[in-house]
């Protein structure tokens, strides 16, 4: 009970005092997952959409692809991503391993299944419940898009955020390909498992605070936008 | 399959009228299922046509394929000698039994239709909204309305695209006095004007009061298509004359 009472104390002044290394870390988790983040919302969400409206061959043989992509162990991304751009694999001319770059990657293939799958379902939905409408209306196709998405956007949104707390909580895939190189890959969840390592608990612990911290803020705010917009029932 | 082609020149559609509407030998099915079975009607531009019949009678259907969202297996139904396109859909509105309402509020689902279709500025908008009487509604959530107001909302956009073919699914079912005043006024205001009227309706008053001819189908097939007062006097078919007193048609 001590050990809580401490951490949480250890949390709260790293947190009061504005510590330096504690932002240093907090910042680049935040660049990281955010990037990571955009990337697979940019691939993602018209991938989504067109896998949710077009109906091609082998389109429910790509649609259980990334499904089951969405269960990837992170520690085999990282092992994978690790292969391809360390110094002898195929991308190792880049020089991008123990770098950023590497982890934002190794992020956006664990998310990128997350946002594709989830606005495949969201949007095939919706496109249902207006299909009739749209053909009778003629509604031209690029307009049809856009009317799933801005009206499935609270239901996208709460993807978006989980692509989010699927990113910054992940460890397993950003410790292999970023090294937890101090000031320069070294991110929450990674300096969770040093600290760990090297018994420094309270540290650990402190961190771990945050991260949970953090989570708790997306859940509410992941809540409150599905509250708020099933209230005006536009979901 | 017909469908999406045109018997003249595409561009003709858009200027000509789209009336009468003439099935011939109208097929439709659904896998092995038929359910529009050789159907054959015409129906004039000043009409308001009431489709009944029991449950199951493949109404819905007709009205959807008259919209062009079924695919016809066989036979044809043509529009003033037009066969179906985008460009006569466009001067058709299907109002459905179960209104199909955007995820937004009142307004927005009216400025939807107004991008869609040009030439429709705000007050347009709000005239028919008043006219539906929806005025004041515009900020409300489309999908919080009661299920009258729904309906209306539905057939305040489907006016707003001036339709030469108004496609009416059962849209007095389950609705109060008001509504159901409100909405046969506006299907008489429009055929004045000389919109055609399909509707379907279970309510044989309703089909009185309101149509002038009738077309009384059951099991997939059109058993009889008459003038209203003909078929309500001296309906041709034991079908109908069953139908019209309420007995189980087997």
């Amino acid at each position: 009970m001590n050990i809580i009472l401490e951490a949480l104390n250890k949390a709260i002044e790293l947190v009061i005092t504005t510590d330096e290394s504690l932002f240093e870390i907090l910042i680049l988790s935040f660049k990281v997952s955010g990037i990571s983040l955009l990337l697979s919302c940019l691939l993602g969400l018209p991938l989504g959409t067109l896998l949710a409206i077009k109906n091609f061959w082998g389109r429910n043989s790509v649609l259980i692809l990334f499904n089951t992509m969405m269960g990837l162990p992170p520690v085999v991304v990282g092992l994978v991503v690790y292969l391809i751009v360390s110094r002898s694999g195929p991308l190792g001319w880049l020089g991008i391993l123990y770098t950023p770059t590497a982890m934002i990657i190794a992020q956006m293939i664990l998310i990128t299944p997350i946002i594709v799958s989830l606005t495949a379902q969201i949007v095939e939905e919706i496109s249902q419940e207006y299909k009739n409408l749209f053909t009778s209306l003629v509604v031209p196709a690029h307009k049809a898009i856009m009317a799933y998405l801005y009206d499935a956007r609270y239901s996208i949104l709460t993807v978006i955020l989980a692509g989010f707390g699927r990113a910054i909580s992940e460890v397993g895939a950003v410790i292999i390909v970023g090294g937890n190189i101090d000031h320069l890959t070294r991110v929450m969840t990674t300096t969770i498992a040093l600290e760990t390592s090297k018994g420094n608990l309270s540290l650990a612990l402190a961190l771990g605070i945050i991260l949970l911290f953090i989570a708790l803020i997306t859940n509410f705010l992941l809540i409150t936008i599905k509250m708020n917009a099933k209230r005006h029932m536009y979901v | 399959m017909l469908n999406g082609t045109c018997m003249y020149k595409k561009d003709k559609t858009s200027q000509k009228k789209i009336t009468p509407i003439v099935a011939d030998n109208l097929s439709v099915s659904f896998g092995s299922v038929n359910i529009l079975n050789k159907i054959n009607f015409k129906i004039h531009d000043k009409d308001i046509t009431a489709v009944i019949g029991p449950n199951g009678a493949g109404k819905s259907i007709l009205l959807q394929t008259i919209n062009g969202l079924t695919n016809i297996q066989k036979g044809k139904i043509t529009f003033n000698s037009f066969l179906h396109s985008d460009d006569i859909r466009k001067k058709q509105a299907l109002v459905f039994q179960n209104p199909t309402l955007l995820r937004r509020d009142v307004i927005s689902n009216m400025e939807f239709i107004a991008n869609i279709y040009k030439n429709i500025d705000k007050n347009i908008i709000q005239n028919s909204l008043v006219r539906c009487g929806l005025g004041g509604y515009d900020q409300k959530s489309a999908r919080l309305l009661s299920g009258g107001q729904k309906q209306r909302l539905s057939l305040a956009r489907a006016l707003l695209t001036k339709p030469s073919i108004l496609l009416l699914d059962e849209p007095t079912a389950n609705l109060d006095p008001f509504s159901l005043k409100l909405i046969e006024d506006i299907i008489l205001e429009e055929n004045k004007k000389g919109t055609c009227i399909i509707l379907t309706t279970h309510d044989m008053a309703q089909a009185k009061r309101l149509a002038t001819n009738i077309i009384f189908m059951n099991k997939g097939e059109v058993i009889e298509q008459k003038n209203s007062k003909t078929f309500f006097n001296k309906p041709e078919t034991n079908e109908a004359l069953k139908y019209i007193k309420g007995e189980i048609l087997l």
